[in-house]
């Protein structure tokens, strides 16, 4: 009897500024059949949009040419496809950019492009409304920019059955990025909730990369991670019935176990018996985990229920500009230093400028700041004075910084180190929009034959 | 896990679990992991939603949801109103709160309940 045919699922990245070598080790040690990056916020489709508006050809990673070139000759030696969101806003030119990378390389790559994400027509037109403000899209007052509704793995799969070998899409649910190889190499149906539910639980756990192997995990007391500099990304071995096994290449540092797998499977998980996904309602409340060996894991008892019938829209709207000050007080009195100092930029703010008192926000870094006001530390050694402002316009952001800074000649005693900066803010918003009314598409790039047919 | 529960010895979360941060919106999601099966029954008992809730006063603005994942196993909360204004919505250094799971580290569990 044959061992059971399995699937290997590489997780490449876990977020749009991830780093890259362990992405090409991954490639080059694990030889994953899929390699997946992740590489899509809600704000970052948003804020390529925004980029898009300015420049027609941007809106897409400004990585994805770079993290191309580190790992397709060693995904073509291996026969890996890589499979990646890194679309954003502009999946077409993405297209075409991984298209030229691959030529530079030397291969002749079919690139699959998966768009219809973007909704903007259809919500001007539906106006939904929207969750955060509990009134119709029409009644928001800020400018919308970008509407992008979560595709599900249907699409992933449709463009990996192209015979693609790099796959580019824009806004897909995240462990659909997954989802879609297993539908397709083991031929799993929208009404298979169990299975979806199994590859969804492998998607949720892959799609932060160096998550589930020991990063933000480690702490050097509690939880030690083996060389975290070196942290390696994991993979997983998927079987038809949806048993799945986690790995990460020998050698590289991190830690993969029990522990790491359970925090990531709870990692921004409202409901565990309720994951929303567009395939399917996948419940995690039965998973347990189990070490199998050094740095393996194996999952079982996920199941799922049926997809939902609308798809989640993330609204982008033009949300003013941000501007930033920071200075540091140290030794005796730095937090009446610093307070002195919020004040006089807080008054200057208001009476020289004309900021609105209440979009200013001052924070003592190093007094509580991160913490909100729950635990305020009363005698810090030094605090970092922040003061930040959200306006309407670049040049009232600017005033933030530069009230700052001129408290070097003008404020309190011994202030130092100031830094200030001014960045355009995209604010996201969320609806829901017919599954029915939202129709994926997958253009391909490239003449070379396709390498696979139907499963 | 040595948790002499008969006397009433305080305790913090610190010396029983991990606990890992994540966003939605507003909500602030803390899924706390308990070390050992021991770990998790103390856990079970005395961290109940009120005693999170107040531990997160006055930023928590609605009702705290609290939910067990048994195979783990963990126990799951959720904070509304806890990261004001979300990622994109307030000009805080740490939108996301990612820094807060270690401000749950720090509660002390109190006597049990007699």
């Amino acid at each position: 009897m044959t061992a059971a045919r399995t699937v290997r699922l590489g997780a490449g990245a876990g977020f749009a500024g991830d780093r890259i070598d362990p992405a090409v080790e991954l490639a080059r040690e694990a030889r994953p059949d899929y390699l997946v990056f992740e590489c899509l916020g809600e704000r970052t489709v948003a804020a390529g949009h925004a980029r898009r508006l300015t420049d027609p050809d941007a809106g897409f990673d400004p990585l994805l040419a770079a993290r191309l070139r580190a790992v397709l000759p060693h995904c073509h030696a291996a026969g890996t496809t890589v499979v990646t969101n890194s679309g954003a806003a502009n999946p077409e030119a993405a297209g075409d950019c991984a298209s030229r990378v691959a030529g530079e390389s030397g291969i002749d790559a079919r690139v699959a492009v998966v768009t219809g994400d973007d909704v903007l027509d259809l919500v001007r037109t539906l106006d939904p409304v929207v969750w955060e403000t509990g009134t119709p899209l029409s009644e928001v007052g800020e400018e919308l920019i970008s509407a992008n509704a979560y595709l599900g793995a249907e699409a992933v799969a449709d463009a990996v059955a192209s015979g693609a070998d790099v796959v580019v899409t824009g806004r897909v649910a995240d462990p659909a990025l997954y989802l879609g190889p297993l539908r397709y190499e083991f031929g799993w149906g929208a009404g298979d909730h169990e299975l979806l539910g199994k590859g969804t639980l492998v998607g949720h756990l892959l799609e932060c990369a160096g998550q589930l192997t020991g990063g933000y995990f480690a702490d050097p007391i509690t939880k030690p991670v083996p060389n975290p500099a070196r942290l390696g990304f994991p993979f997983a071995d998927v079987g038809a019935d949806g048993a799945a096994v986690f790995g990460k290449p020998d050698g590289s540092g991190g830690r993969l176990d029990r522990r790491t797998c359970g925090e990531q499977l709870l990692y921004e998980v409202d409901d565990p018996a309720a994951y929303v996904t567009p395939d399917v309602v996948a419940d995690f409340s039965g998973v347990t985990f189990a070490d199998t060996g050094p740095d393996r894991v194996t999952a079982r008892g996920a199941t799922g229920g049926p997809r939902p019938d609308g798809l989640k829209v993330t609204l982008g709207f033009r949300g003013g500009w941000l501007g930033e000050g920071q200075l540091t007080y140290a030794g005796p009195r730095c937090l009446d230093r610093a307070r002195l100092a919020a004040d006089i930029v807080c008054e200057r703010l208001v009476a020289v400028h004309s900021l609105p008192e209440d979009a200013v926000e001052v924070e003592y870094i190093g007094a509580g700041a991160a913490l909100r006001g729950l635990a305020p530390a009363a005698d810090p050694a030094e605090v970092r004075l922040r003061v930040s402002a959200r306006v309407p316009s670049a040049a009232a952001a600017d005033a933030v910084g530069w009230e700052v800074e001129s408290l070097y000649t003008n404020g309190p005693a011994g202030g130092g180190g100031a830094r200030s900066s001014v960045t355009e803010v995209v604010a996201v918003r969320s609806c829901v929009v017919p599954r029915a009314q939202v129709r994926p598409r997958v253009t391909v790039i490239g003449s070379r034959p396709a390498r696979r047919g139907a499963p | 896990m040595a948790v002499d529960e008969g006397s009433g010895a305080m305790t913090t979360v610190d010396e029983l679990a991990d606990v890992r941060a994540g966003d939605k919106g507003d909500t602030l999601m803390l899924a706390v992991l308990p070390r050992d099966d021991a770990a998790f029954g103390v856990l079970d008992r005395r961290l109940t939603a009120d005693v999170v809730a107040a531990h997160f006063a006055p930023l928590v603005t609605g009702d705290v949801g609290r939910r067990v994942v048994p195979g783990l196993p963990a126990l799951v909360f959720r904070l509304p109103g806890v990261l004001g204004g979300g990622v994109t919505g307030s000009t805080v250094l740490d939108g996301h709160g990612k820094t807060l799971s270690y401000h749950l580290l720090t509660l002390e569990l109190g006597r049990p309940p007699a």
